[in-house]
């Protein structure tokens, strides 16, 4: 049992390695031809997206609640980051060891955010916690806009760039993992039961308000993560980046991907981010046509395109070996897999 | 505070809480009869202003008076209004609140990059609708064309309030949101009712429109986010789905700005939502809504 | 569990009611529920016997009185504070977590006996599986007293009607309670699945030594298995006593079979 669980992980983080290495050598060797510096920053971008939309749906998903405002916490982390790795630059910190303590920095300035808000929000539910949570967004831009160490309401540049693609995709592959491991525990399976039915779960014996806004703290935490990357790879922002806009991207991008799938939020944010980029030719009907892809999904999927499936990396060899012996058709309880990082040079 | 700034203040507050009543008001109506947020309904208001933008120059041409531009926009906007609704929502409509509000959210980019694409994203300068002049009241300088609006507001209010209380139609609508099958059982086409409030939701905000660029004369494709958001902020604030919520929730939202906007300038949208959550925390249906609790 | 001596009742209320308005939902409601036994909570539609199980477990404030678990007073506290003292409690509209599988459906109720931490998740610590573990084993035995053996990995909506209420028996048992609340178990079940489910009644208060209280329209049911019968109409408190007297109470007969209602009113 513990063999097989170690194999498990081992396989998985091959897989991950492998694609690693696969893109990074793409990279290195010009593999896009002239187009590989903007390949690497569409899969840079894709990165900190999946950590943003992934912890996103950590609410939208998991606990079944609608945050229209997460974008509020994203901006909470980046410009906590960004102070941060300017007030620590020049003391001997190496340039990945800088970008983690910002990146934390951010991450927790946003979980701190997050148990703010979460605990007057979440009495609140339905369309009145996505207003509640909008209003909360706009009310920590508004706060940026006139605080002067975050440029009052002018671009806040000169953040050091630290964020690579490298640095970028495994800080995204220790978040998803995290949060994986988080929805397939206890406090994952309070959560979903919240969502489900609130009231049998406080009958259940179920604290829901502790565990929402402990679920909501988690959500914020990895969006101020990501956050922090992007502030680090931008390294230039204005509060306006993070306006009503991006939070509805990002909403939307969950529930493309599938409401309750983290697989489906890394394959959604991925193909989303890189969607307007790979469109840029048709500039002026680009977001026209995001939108109306956006409306095709919820037409003929509305759960999401993955709906709450989970790719496993395990069950696919399993499969591939042939060693589905008796297994019926009905899901098993998964071992320990956290979902292997499909490709976001898909698209590309 | 001077006496003559705080009147100019009021009337200025008031002006722009009629608008944002007009907007809310076709939020709380679509919201209140399939309890969906129509993202897209600000949208609509840059819809109206565009209208505007390109028949006010043909009614001056031909000799007509300015206003009239403004059936056309009334009726560009219905007919925009009842097209999102049969194409966009009402297929996702069985699909749950998610799709819905997606399927909103995609509405509203899919309106502004239309405007793009087809008005391009320089700002537009609206001519004169009216051209009433000032007058001096007390010290106070008045804009006659600032009183007609928020008299015009006004008088739209009333008589939709007046249609939904007194009309068979009006009762339709009051009945859907209630029972939906009951309504259905009592001869009440519900699918007509919805079209019915999405056309007249979208005339209202073509009059918004009309309101905005009396005062704003801009008209640019990302106008409506904003207006839609602080209007939408105040259908909530008053009640959502609750017709005279709106109305309160609108004027509210539009003194604040005005005066909070006197002493902090960089802080009046903070006020606004701010104000928004402490009245949702205290009272979570709004101030005017009805509270319903679930049954265990 | 059994702390408490024969003395102390597992559930005591006193004087417990409640108004929503002007209206006396339930009025001067009084019970004491003793160790292991079974009592039924009976009277026609809309008499208050939710409202009591809303009451009892903190979703309703009391507006008067008071209720104790084994002396201990339950006034005031949520919900989930109340179950952890001992009070769990099935829904008379089946309230499961229908997207998730059944056995998930009871390790949600165990919750709070599980004690590992954020950090042991996401570290998987030896304590985080040995406690998965044992919740797995403990919520399989839960299932194979309700006869569910074999559909753990089922989602919980899948389930046929009456599996679903049996369901919601585990996950209540899941909870450690010492008294259980039932509401309407048997309703739309058919004879063989109601007998069934009265064998399990029986069984998980011997096996698991706790009080149950009732919720049964059924009164053939209520007649066959509780030791003693309390009766509500419109909020009050109309009988009491073993199921051969009530049964034989005339109040109780005009409230079930006769007398226009007007006249039970005014008696009450």
């Amino acid at each position: 049992m513990t063999k097989k669980r170690a194999l498990s992980y081992l396989l998985n983080f091959a897989g991950v390695a492998v694609l690693f290495a696969a893109l990074t050598a793409m990279f290195a060797f010009n593999g896009f031809g002239d187009s590989t510096t903007y390949v690497e920053g569409v899969c840079t971008t894709a990165c900190y997206t999946i950590i943003m939309v992934a912890s996103l749906n950590l609410v939208v998903g998991f606990m079944g609640e609608f945050s229209l405002g997460h974008a509020g916490f994203v901006s909470v982390g980046a410009y906590v980051a960004a102070i941060t790795s300017n007030a620590l630059a020049g003391r001997g910190l190496s340039d990945a060891a800088l970008l983690i303590v910002a990146v934390l920095a951010g991450g927790l300035a946003a979980g701190l955010a997050g148990v703010l808000v979460g605990i007057p929000a979440l009495r609140l539910r339905g369309d009145y916690l996505a207003i509640v949570t909008m209003a909360f967004a706009e009310i920590i831009r508004v706060v940026f806009c006139n605080l002067e160490i975050t440029g009052g309401g002018r671009t806040m540049s000169g953040i050091l760039k630290l964020s690579t693609f490298g640095s970028t995709f495994w800080i995204m592959v220790v978040c998803v993992t995290i949060m994986f491991l988080f929805v397939r525990s206890r406090f994952g399976r309070t959560v979903q039961a919240i969502r489900e039915d609130y009231i049998a779960a406080e009958a259940s014996g179920i604290n829901v308000t502790f565990y929402k806004v402990m679920t909501f703290a988690v959500s914020s935490f990895f969006a101020g993560v990501g956050g922090g990357v992007y502030a680090h790879y931008m390294t230039a922002m204005i509060p306006t980046n993070f306006d009503f806009n991006y939070s509805a991207e990002l909403l939307s991008e969950v529930i493309i991907g599938g409401t309750g799938s983290l697989t489906g939020s890394i394959i959604g944010a991925a193909f989303l981010s890189a969607l307007p980029e790979l469109m840029r030719q048709f500039s002026t009907y680009r977001m026209l046509g995001y939108s109306v892809v956006l409306v095709l999904v919820m037409l003929f999927r509305p759960g999401g395109i993955f709906g709450r499936w989970e790719f496993s990396l395990t069950r696919a060899l399993e499969k591939l070996a042939g060693r589905g012996k008796s297994k019926t058709g009905a899901p098993e309880p998964l071992p320990e897999s956290p979902a292997a990082k499909p490709a976001p040079e898909k698209g590309a | 505070m001077t006496f003559s700034l705080f009147f100019q203040s009021l009337i200025n507050g008031l002006n722009l809480g009629a608008t944002y009543a007009l907007i809310a008001l076709g939020y709380t109506m679509v919201y209140g009869i399939i309890r969906m947020i129509n993202f897209a309904h600000g949208d609509f208001i840059m819809i109206g202003a565009y209208t505007l933008f390109y028949t006010v120059p043909l009614m001056v041409d031909s000799g007509m008076p300015a206003w009239l531009a403004v059936a056309a926009a009334i009726v560009v906007c219905a007919i925009v209004g009842v097209l999102v609704e049969t194409f966009a929502y009402r297929p996702v409509r069985k699909a749950g609140p998610m799709s819905a509000l997606i399927t909103a959210l995609a509405m509203s980019i899919f309106l502004q990059n239309l405007a793009m694409v087809l008005f391009g994203s320089r700002p537009h300068n609206v001519s004169a609708i009216f051209s009433l002049p000032s007058v001096s009241v007390a010290g106070v300088t008045v804009s006659l064309n600032v009183v007609l609006t928020i008299v015009i507001g006004l008088a739209i209010m009333l008589g939709l309030q007046l249609f939904v209380q007194k009309t068979k139609l009006g009762k339709a609508m009051r009945a859907v949101p209630q029972d939906r099958d009951a309504s259905t059982l009592m001869g009440i086409n519900v699918n007509r009712i919805i079209t019915v409030t999405f056309a007249i939701g979208s005339a209202l905000a073509a009059v918004a429109a009309l309101m905005y660029c009396t005062t704003y004369p801009r008209v640019t494709n990302d106008m409506g986010t904003t207006m839609g958001m602080k209007a939408f902020i105040a259908a909530v604030l008053g009640g959502i789905g609750v017709i005279p919520g709106a109305m309160l929730g609108g004027v509210l939202v539009g003194l604040i700005e005005v005066f909070v906007r006197l002493f902090a300038p960089g802080w009046y949208e903070a006020v606004t939502y701010a104000t928004l959550i402490v009245i949702l925390l205290v009272k979570p249906s709004g101030i005017l809504g009805r509270n319903t609790g679930e049954k265990v | 569990m059994a702390e408490t001596t024969a003395k102390t009742p597992i559930l005591k209320a006193q004087n417990l009611g409640i108004q929503f308005g002007g209206l006396k939902a339930v009025d001067d409601f009084n019970i004491e529920i003793g160790q292991s036994e079974l009592v039924g909570l009976i009277g026609p539609n809309g008499a208050g016997k939710t409202t009591v199980f809303n009451l009892i477990t903190g979703v309703y404030k009391p507006t008067e009185g008071s209720f104790y678990l084994c002396g201990e007073r339950m006034n005031g506290k949520k919900t989930h504070q109340i179950v952890h003292a001992g009070i769990a409690r099935t829904f008379q509209n089946i309230r499961l977590f229908k997207k998730m599988t059944v056995i998930e459906n009871v390790k949600a109720a165990m919750q709070e006996h599980l004690t590992y931490g954020i950090a042991q998740a996401i570290f998987r610590t030896p304590k985080y599986w040995a406690e998965e573990a044992a919740a797995t084993k403990r919520a399989k035995e839960l299932l194979e007293v309700v006869h569910l053996s074999g559909k753990e990995e089922l989602e919980a909506d899948n389930l046929p009607y009456g599996q679903q209420r049996r369901l919601e028996i585990a996950r209540a048992l899941a909870t450690d309670m010492k008294l259980l609340l039932l509401d309407e178990p048997a309703a739309g079940m058919n004879p063989t699945e109601t007998e069934e489910l009265l064998e399990i009644i029986d069984y998980i208060r011997d096996a698991f030594k706790v009080s149950v209280l009732l919720i049964e329209h059924d009164m053939s049911l209520v007649m066959k298995i509780c030791e003693r019968i309390q009766v509500l109409d419109f909020g009050t408190t109309i009988a009491a006593g073993t199921p051969a007297e009530v049964a034989n109470d005339p109040r109780v007969i005009e409230a079930y079979l006769g007398k226009p209602r007007k006249e039970a009113a005014k008696d009450a």
